[in-house]
This record gives C-alpha cells, sequence and structure tokens, in this order.
C-alpha cells in the first residue's frame, strides 16, 4: 500500500503472488478444454491433460526377427532391429514377462546357451551367436518407452467435416445475428422517446422496462410457443428470432436509454431550434452518439444469444438439422460421454466466436456493465 | 447455403420493416399535421403527442407479446389441469407443496442463493482489490472475466475435465481426483456425492460470474475519494483495516447491486444442472425441474406453469427494488 515504505516489497509480492494464483485458478479449466482438443482419444482416456506436457510412459513387448532374419558377421550369426517406432524413447527393457524393466538401455544379457542379446539407447537391438539361430519365432523382448508429448489437430478436421457441429454452427449465426441486429433497432427508437420525449406515462414505461428485466424467462415459454402456434409461426428460425427480440429488449432500451440521458441537452434543443424534427435528431445527432451504447448491447446480446441453450431447445425443435451448438454439444455429452476428443474439441469451437468477441470488444462489453444492470440467463 | 440466404434476408427484411415503419409513420403523421400553414403550432403540438408512440409502438408490441402477456397466461394457466381442459383452482399450487421433488428443488435454489452470490462478490472483490494493485492486472482481469464470455453448456463440458471420474488405481483424468489420489485420498464421484454435489455444480457459476462481480466493483474501488484513504493511512491504518473499514464501507450499495444480479441469474439457474446432473442425485432446481413437466414425457402446462410463477414470485422482491432505484435516479 502506498506510503509504507518498509513493507512496500514484500507486500507487493504477496500481492502479485495472490492475483497469479487466483488468475491460475479461473484460467485452467478453459486451458484444459484447450489443451485436450488437441489430444487423441487414447491420449484423453490414459492420462489427465495437464500431464500431456510431459512424455507418457507404455510398457508392451515386441518380438525379435526369427532364424529367416539371420544374417552372418565376422563368424557370428547376427539378428537385428527396432523395439521402438517414431519417436519413441526407450527407458528400460527385459526378457521376462515377470521383470519387463530388468536392464537399462545398452545392456547386454545372455537370453540362451551362447545366445547374447544387445538393446541399444537407440532402440535397436542385436541378438548374436556363434552357432546359427534356430528360432520359429522371435524372443520377446519387453520394452517400457517414453513417447514425446505429442498434440494433433485431426480432432478439428475431424468435427469441423463431420458430426453436425459444421451444420450447428450455421444454425447458430443463422439464429444469433438477425436476434443481434433487430432489437438494437427496435430499443434505440423507444430508448429516445423515453429519454428525450415529453410525453404522458414516460415515467411509468421506464419503470415498467426496468421491472420486465428480471422476469425468468421460464415464464414466457409454453406462452408462447402455444403463441406462435396459435399464430401460424410454429417452430422455426422466425419464432426465435421474435422470441429473442422480445426477451433481449428490456435490456436494450434500459441500456440505451440511460445512456442517452446522459448526452448533453444544448445540442439537442439546439437542432430543434434550427428546426430539426425528432426524426431527424434522432438519426444524425443521437445514434451516432450513442455507439458505444449501442455496441455494449450488441455484445451482451451476441454473447446471449449464442450462449443460450433453453430458448433454442423449446422454440427451434431437437432434430439433428435445426441443433445450434450449444444443443449439439448437450447432446455428446449425454450420449457420447465417451468421445472426450469430440466433445472437447466441438465446446472448444462453440466457445471460440464469443471468447474472440470478448477479448476483441471488452471496452464495449465493461463500459455496458458499468452502465447499470445485466440480464441474467 | 439456403440458410445464409435466409438469415441475410431475415436481417435485411427486418432492418428494412424497422426502418420503414418508423420512417414511413413519421412521414404519415407529417402528412396529417403538416407543420406549416396557418394551423402549424396546432398542428406540431399534435405532431408531438402522436410521435413518442410511434417511436415507442413496436418495443411496445413486443415487450407486451413477449413478457407482459407470458407471465399473465402462466398465471391463468397455473389454475388449470394438465391439458388446460379443466379448472382446478390452487390444486397445483397445493401439489407442489406436498411433492418432494418441488420441496428438493427450492431447498436446493435457497442453497444456491446462499453460496453463489456471496462467493462470486466475494471473489469478485478480492480480485478487484488485487488486480487493480498489480502491472499486469488488466491481463489478469481478462482472464478472470473471460468465463462470463463461456456458455454453461460450454463451462459444462470445461468441468466435466474437472470432475471425472475413473475408478481407484486407474490414472485419474479429471483433475479434481488426481490432486485427490496425488496426496492419498480416494477419488470420488464428486457429481453424485450426496449434499456436496450441490456445491460442485454452484462452483461452476462461482467461476462465470465472479468475473463479473469484479469488473463492477473494480470500477467502484476506482471512484473511492483518495482523500479517505490517505487519511486512514496517516492515521496508521493497516492495509487490511483500510479495505474493510475504509473502503468496503463506501462501495455497500455497488455490492448490493452486485449481489441482487448474481441472484436473479441463480433463481434462473438452469442450464448448468440440465447438462451436468439433469437434477439427478438430490440436484434439482426449480427451473430445470418445471422444464421436466413441461417438455418430458407428458407434458402438465399446469403444474409446470405453476413452477414458472413461483419462479416469478420469487425474483419479485428484487424486481420492486430495482424498480425503486431506478425511480429515484430517473428525477
Amino acid at each position: 500500500m502506498e506510503g509504507m515504505a518498509g513493507q512496500k516489497s514484500s507486500l507487493a509480492w504477496a500481492v502479485n503472488l495472490a492475483a497469479f494464483l487466483l488468475v491460475l485458478l479461473w484460467t485452467i479449466p478453459t486451458l484444459g478444454l484447450f489443451v485436450s482438443s488437441f489430444r487423441d482419444r487414447d491420449q484423453i482416456s490414459t492420462s489427465g491433460w495437464w500431464q500431456s506436457f510431459s512424455g507418457s510412459e507404455q510398457t508392451g513387448f515386441v518380438r525379435s526377427g526369427t532364424a529367416d532374419d539371420q544374417v552372418q558377421q565376422d563368424g557370428v550369426y547376427v539378428i537385428e532391429g527396432s523395439v521402438v517406432e517414431g519417436s519413441q524413447e526407450l527407458s528400460a527393457w527385459g526378457t521376462g514377462a515377470r521383470q519387463p524393466a530388468e536392464f537399462q538401455p545398452g545392456d547386454t544379457t545372455e537370453i540362451d546357451d551362447g545366445i547374447q542379446l544387445t538393446v541399444t539407447e537407440e532402440g535397436t537391438y542385436r541378438m548374436t551367436s556363434a552357432e546359427p539361430f534356430e528360432l520359429s519365432r522371435g524372443e520377446r523382448i519387453f520394452t517400457t518407452t517414453i513417447s514425446p508429448p505429442e498434440f494433433t489437430t485431426e480432432n478439428y478436421g475431424r468435427v469441423l467435416t463431420a458430426g453436425g457441429l459444421g451444420r450447428a454452427f450455421m444454425n447458430t449465426m443463422t439464429v444469433t445475428i438477425p436476434a443481434t441486429v433487430i432489437p438494437i433497432l427496435i430499443a434505440a427508437f423507444a430508448a429516445y422517446a423515453l429519454a428525450w420525449m415529453q410525453f404522458p406515462g414516460r415515467a411509468l414505461l421506464t419503470a415498467a422496462v426496468v421491472g420486465l428485466l428480471v422476469v425468468p424467462l421460464q415464464v414466457a415459454l409454453i406462452p408462447l410457443l402455444r403463441l406462435h402456434n396459435d399464430l401460424g409461426i410454429g417452430k422455426g428460425y422466425i419464432g426465435i428470432w421474435l422470441a429473442h427480440t422480445g426477451f433481449g429488449l428490456p435490456l436494450a432500451v434500459y441500456l440505451l436509454r440511460n445512456y442517452m440521458v446522459g448526452l448533453p441537452r444544448e445540442i439537442i434543443e439546439s437542432a430543434r431550434v434550427d428546426g430539426a424534427t425528432d426524426f431527424q435528431i434522432f438519426r444524425r445527432i443521437i445514434l451516432p452518439l450513442s455507439f458505444p451504447a449501442l455496441a455494449s448491447f450488441a455484445i451482451f446480446q451476441f454473447l446471449w444469444v449464442w450462449n443460450d441453450l433453453l430458448v433454442a431447445t423449446v422454440f427451434l425443435g431437437n432434430t439433428r438439422e435445426q441443433l445450434v451448438m450449444t444443443g449439439l454439444l448437450r447432446e455428446l455429452m449425454g450420449s457420447r460421454g465417451g468421445e472426450w476428443e469430440i466433445l472437447a474439441t466441438s465446446a472448444f469451437i462453440s466457445i471460440a466466436v464469443p471468447l474472440l468477441v470478448f477479448f476483441a470488444m471488452q471496452k464495449y462489453l465493461v463500459r455496458g456493465l458499468l452502465a447499470g444492470s445485466v440480464k441474467g440467463g | 447455403m439456403e440458410l445464409f440466404w435466409l438469415a441475410i434476408s431475415t436481417i435485411a427484411i427486418g432492418v428494412f420493416g424497422c426502418v420503414a415503419w418508423f420512417w414511413g409513420s413519421n412521414w404519415i403523421l407529417d402528412k396529417i399535421y403538416p407543420p406549416r400553414g396557418d394551423r402549424a403550432g396546432d398542428n406540431i403540438r399534435r405532431a408531438n403527442q402522436i410521435r413518442p408512440w410511434l417511436f415507442l409502438g413496436p418495443a411496445i408490441v413486443f415487450l407486451t407479446m413477449y413478457l407482459v402477456y407470458p407471465v399473465l397466461d402462466s398465471l391463468w394457466r397455473s389454475l388449470f389441469n394438465s391439458d388446460g381442459a379443466q379448472f382446478v383452482g390452487a390444486d397445483n399450487y397445493l401439489w407442489l407443496l406436498g411433492d418432494d421433488k418441488f420441496q428438493e428443488s427450492m431447498l436446493n435454489n435457497m442453497l444456491w442463493l446462499l453460496v453463489v452470490p456471496a462467493l462470486s462478490t466475494l471473489f469478485g472483490l478480492l480480485a478487484a482489490q488485487l488486480t487493480d494493485r498489480i502491472k499486469w492486472g488488466n491481463i489478469g482481469k481478462s482472464l478472470i472475466f473471460m468465463p462470463m464470455a463461456i456458455s454453461f453448456v460450454g463451462a459444462g463440458v470445461i468441468w466435466k475435465f474437472i470432475y471425472e471420474y475413473r475408478a481407484a488405481g486407474e490414472t485419474q483424468i479429471g483433475l479434481l481426483n488426481w490432486i485427490v489420489t496425488q496426496f492419498g485420498g480416494e477419488p470420488q464421484i464428486w457429481l453424485t456425492l450426496p449434499g456436496w454435489n450441490n456445491f460442485f455444480l454452484m462452483i461452476v457459476l462461482v467461476w462465470i460470474q465472479t468475473g463479473f462481480a469484479m469488473v463492477i466493483l473494480s470500477a467502484a474501488l476506482r471512484g473511492i475519494p483518495e482523500e479517505t484513504i490517505e487519511a486512514a493511512i496517516l492515521d496508521g491504518a493497516s492495509p487490511l483495516q483500510v479495505f474493510f473499514k475504509i473502503k468496503v464501507p463506501q462501495i455497500m450499495g455497488t455490492i448490493a447491486v452486485v449481489w441482487t444480479t448474481i441472484t436473479i441469474v441463480v433463481l434462473k439457474v438452469f442450464d448448468i444442472v440440465f447438462v451436468m446432473t439433469n437434477g439427478q442425485w438430490g440436484t434439482q432446481v426449480l427451473a430445470n425441474l418445471m422444464y421436466d413437466w413441461m417438455f418430458r414425457g407428458t407434458p402438465d402446462y399446469g403444474r409446470g406453469s405453476a413452477i414458472a410463477i413461483v419462479l416469478m414470485i420469487l425474483v419479485t422482491p428484487i424486481m420492486v427494488w430495482n424498480i425503486w432505484n431506478a425511480r429515484k435516479e430517473v428525477r
């Protein structure tokens, strides 16, 4: 804290450390998903994602060559080959199932009368004998190998080309964009009327908007579904656009009104004196000046619609062709709980877009939050 | 591809429709009451009486149709039987009182209500205070704030990688169980652990909401006049005293706003429970219970609506409080 020179540095250290721990704690879950989406199914189900940065240990055995593979070198018979694949590294080996890690790489042992076996650090083995080999089956060489950290982008390829995610992505886009754009327009006009026009009932309407901010969506589901059926809209995009527009409006009107009220009165008054109509004032003055508030709401609404599950489940139907990404994820979690790599990758793709929007436009999001209120779920 | 064109044309029609309405209705109004000629003054006055309603019209229609009407309709429907054919009075509500699942849901919702706003606000306050004092604070803030952008379903998947269970002796691939076994503990199936599983679900929401609390509280902390803090330091207050006795009391109003906002989120919590446990193992909450009655098996609109109305009643105090606060602002 300022003004306490003696304790300052140790306190600063403690603050830095505490902040770091907190940030770490909050980042780890998402990081886990991110890392997992680059691992294949076996890796995910045999080791934790946090272990993926160190190599993974595997045990197994390979069979040496048989008598057919022997060559004669310098008077002895030799069978040669390798016990490792690709970039694996050998850490131990053995010749019996009881002691599969008996020897170190580079050791030599005698497996039978006069037969010497050497396995080198590079993973090559060399079996030598003074007499010709008579092996019809290869000797078993037990190995303990370490595979280097391995990551793959294959999941992304698979998920994007099949499995319905591409379709779900398009569906989500189709739902989100109109459901973000349309309420903004409607709300902007209403907010202007509430902020700068004189008419009876203005205070009451403003209060009503504040009240409607907290109405639980759940209340609206059944009545609206029936209303849509009666109107002949049924389940589909039109219905979900209308629903999201309705649900987003209280926040939009509230945010925009609060912002517009704060705009300088003189500009608007002088425009009025110059004979501008309300429509002109709105279009030429209010709308451009309100850009930050419009952006704030746009981000809120975008994130909210993109991440919504309930409204989409109810108003859009649940067939494969109609699923949005949250719905698809839910289905993946339920029916294919074992396909971790698909789940992780799909989840990461579905959160990537909102995260991008979030990091790119954080400034506006924060400003919107500080403008007074947020809609929650 | 046709989907793409459908979306584009909807935006176009929507935007064009809105603009056409606002512009067209204004134009017609000016035609009917032209703001010139010998009756100009009278006309302008009349036009200005009507114009606000043209601006507000679409919003009022939407708000009425999509929020006001459903509340009334639900209220009405909750007085009828499952298919809405027979009036049953308060039977649905009486049934709720005796229903085990409803009691469990109410209890769980109350538990959520106690834990999540408190923890989120606490961590938010801590995060705000810590990150305001360090150089890389803004990056730290972004990272703590980030879960806000993640859907509840996405969060469910993310936390699945934390809570996953493997039998003892196998390699644990859930982080929590791995840590537990590293310290010699027994791996647990966290999401079925009676009583505790609720807390594991709550943690997910705390993780999401802390960033929100932090952003608001951080702004409030910065708004505190420097003089009060300096005066306290000169008087020999320790950092902790400064924080709890000088700073926190001054941002009490903001803490209340954060608390109530998160409370509303918590009351309506649905997705997290829906995807992670679906209300099994004693984790049912009101919103998911309502979903069950409305959309699973044979729908019972009467009971479902009754639960929805209970939710509505629970948020009403906050609604009134919000309106009360807003009225003070409106002047």
